[in-house]
């Protein structure tokens, strides 16, 4: 086990938590409006596939991507000013928390139409193959995507061309608010892809080394044959769909079995058990992404609001 | 002079794409049947045979999947011409052009540009009823992040079509079926017509017809009639609906002091609407009556040919039109119809 990876990955899931724990706190201050969608709970997906990506592989996610965006760029203030609508954010408080966005990153939003931007990650893979570049698109999404017709449809494309894309599904269980088994006539939203035809991988999302393997098998089969991956990762939003919703829909007992699986915990014990650092060490870990996350708000409250004057930009190229 | 040759809108469309792909190695087409079938309506025959299966693309029927293809290649750089068979089978995917082409450089801060032209037929063909017989520009015009694209000659379409490639915002090209046969001068150098600049097809001095695409020729065609009894209309081409050349309407409506708009949609929350406001803000003072817009009926599109003819607008009305707003004519019944425009 590579133990600087290992930490890396541990520092930035708990970077992910930190920072969405400190956007709760200024949302219910009043400091963040609009939606708020926090992805507690699921960071070993996000930081675990991205992770596996070469830096030049581009990333399309959907309204609830603050963890891919940090996993991407690292970039903790950005995200937290455009959270807080300042002129210093990631889209300059033009996109806000659910329009992320880095273009010279190849982070590629940030889009809140469920489903619409999985024919767009098809299109940007399509771009790779059409320039007989090497790059794989990464595409996230969640279980409730897999019910819209964009989502088959930018499969099927994916699927007839060969384009080079790994398809990721977060299932965390709840298309908001509804359970899967009341959106979905199948338990596995994997299986939806085999008839375009893709192969697929179903795997603990809540296991980032899990997550980050998988992808990197992914990852490598897309750019050496051109065709696209299917990776259903099973996981665990543990709150509400968003800061508006208390998710009274769920049993304090199936979220306590859940949070077992806490992928922070899970891998701070694996690595307190290889003896890579010790509960004391990753505190210390946790500390350094706590002021990192504090320095994100500060720096988001100290930042300009967007001139008023400069509404009526990029409209038009 | 430059030398000109007579060709159809359709082969004025086709010159276009073929110049610009082989200018420019980014841009691709891509739609239903435009390959190995040669295009639905023939536009972009011989192109497979000249481009190969790289860059003139047959897709499923799947306008949300191929629309947001389109969308991804141009965020990172490549230019696509996605053809809709016909405009009224884009509505499957509207959010792709509202929510993400749309809307993609303004919610990323200017980060992307997307150099994308979704092109088409559009409006009434004919005896097709509702659902393939429909004038949606009004629609596309109401989003900022898009421009709207109607022209009504061959020089003009591929003038248009042209700039419309180079450009780097999402392009809403609405072309007609009705009109890809129609013969016109085209210069055979170089030619680019730019976006947002409306042309005066006919000069005059009594009344300024607003119109564009298939209806300019329905105007022109009324102007000819009423030059006859020495009534001289003024027939302004939009050419592009968004951005509106809104200072070519609001001179010509200065000069001549009445303002008929002439449009194959729907009269409600319509171009019409947003041109007749434009007109009574900008030149009330100069106005000698209130601006008249002649439409489609309020209604879906009905099968039945005279129905259909009689739910159109045609030369008569527009003539009728013009004489009403001279005080020649007096005010007809309107058929009674649904909807909130009466």
């Amino acid at each position: 086990m590579d133990a600087g990876l290992l930490l890396d990955l541990y520092r930035q899931m708990a970077l992910c938590r930190r920072f969405e724990e400190a956007a709760a706190k200024a949302y219910t201050q009043g400091k963040i409006r609009g939606f708020l969608h926090l992805y507690i709970g699921q960071e070993a997906v996000a930081v675990g596939a991205i992770s596996a990506a070469e830096p030049t592989d581009y990333i399309v996610a959907t309204y609830r991507e603050h963890a891919h965006y940090l996993a991407r760029t690292g970039d903790a203030r950005a995200a937290m000013a455009e959270l807080y609508g300042r002129a210093t954010g990631a889209s300059g408080g033009r996109g806000g928390s659910m329009h992320l966005f880095d273009a010279g990153k190849r982070f590629l939003g940030g889009w809140a139409i469920v489903g619409g931007h999985v024919p767009i990650a098809a299109g940007v893979a399509f771009a790779s193959k059409y320039r007989e570049e090497k790059d794989v698109t990464l595409c996230f999404f969640g279980d409730g995507t897999a019910n819209m017709g964009s989502f088959h449809e930018g499969l099927a494309l994916a699927g007839l061309w060969k384009l080079p894309v790994v398809f990721i599904c977060e299932n965390n269980q709840y298309a908001m608010g509804t359970p899967l088994y009341r959106t979905m006539s199948v338990p596995d939203v994997a299986v939806r892809a085999r008839g375009y035809p893709m192969e697929f991988e179903i795997v603990n999302g809540d296991d980032v080394l899990e997550m980050r393997d998988a992808t990197r098998r992914a990852l490598e089969r897309a750019r050496r044959t051109s065709q696209p991956f299917f990776i259903e990762a099973k996981t665990y939003r543990f709150r509400g769909h968003s800061m508006a919703d208390p998710a009274k829909y769920r049993s304090r007992e199936e979220v306590q079995k859940w949070m077992e699986r806490d992928p922070i915990q899970v891998l701070g014990q694996r690595i307190q058990t290889l003896g890579i650092a010790n509960a004391e060490q990753l505190r210390a870990l946790d500390d350094e992404v706590k002021a990192q996350a504090a320095d994100a708000v500060e720096f988001a409250e100290q930042s300009p609001l967007p001139a008023p004057e400069s509404v009526g930009e990029h409209v038009y190229a | 002079m430059p030398e000109i040759r007579v060709i159809t809108f359709r082969e004025a469309l086709r010159e276009a794409m073929v110049e610009e792909m082989e200018r420019d190695s980014s841009i691709f087409l891509m739609g239903e049947e435009v390959g190995h079938y040669q295009g639905a309506y023939k536009v972009s025959e011989g192109m497979l045979a000249r481009f190969g299966e790289k860059r003139v693309i047959d897709t499923p029927i799947a306008e949300t999947g191929f629309a947001g293809v389109g969308i991804g290649a141009a965020m990172v750089g490549l230019r696509p011409i996605i053809e809709f068979m016909t405009w009224n089978f884009s509505l499957t995917a509207y959010d792709q052009l509202v929510n993400n082409a749309a809307k993609l450089r303004y919610m990323s801060n200017g980060q992307f540009k997307m150099p994308i032209v979704f092109r088409g037929p559009g409006g009434a063909a004919h005896a097709l009823a509702a659902q393939h017989s429909q004038a949606l520009e009004s629609l596309y015009a109401h989003v900022p992040g898009l421009k709207v694209i109607m022209p009504a000659t061959p020089a003009d379409a591929k003038g248009l079509l042209k700039a419309s490639i180079r450009d780097d915002n999402p392009v809403v090209f609405i072309e007609s079926e009705v009109m890809y046969a129609l013969k016109g001068e085209v210069p055979a150098v170089e030619h680019v017509v730019p976006l947002g600049v409306a042309e005066v097809k006919r000069p005059g001095r009594d009344v300024t017809v607003v119109t564009w695409a298939k209806m300019l020729h329905t105007s022109l065609k009324a102007a000819e009639n009423l030059a006859r009894d020495g009534i001289e209309v003024e027939v302004l081409d939009l050419r592009t609906i968004r951005p509106l050349d809104s200072e070519a309407i609001v001179a010509s409506v200065r000069r001549t002091g009445r303002c008929l708009v002439v449009q194959e949609g729907w009269p409600f929350a319509s171009v019409a609407s947003e041109v007749i406001t434009l007109v009574v803000r900008e030149a009330f003072d100069q106005l000698d009556a209130p601006p008249e817009a002649v439409t489609s009926l309020d209604v879906p599109m009905p099968y039945a040919t005279n129905l259909e003819t009689f739910v159109l607008p045609s030369p008569e009305r527009v003539v009728s039109a013009v004489r009403r707003l001279l005080g020649l004519e007096e005010a007809p019944t309107r058929p009674a119809v649904a909807g909130g425009a009466r």
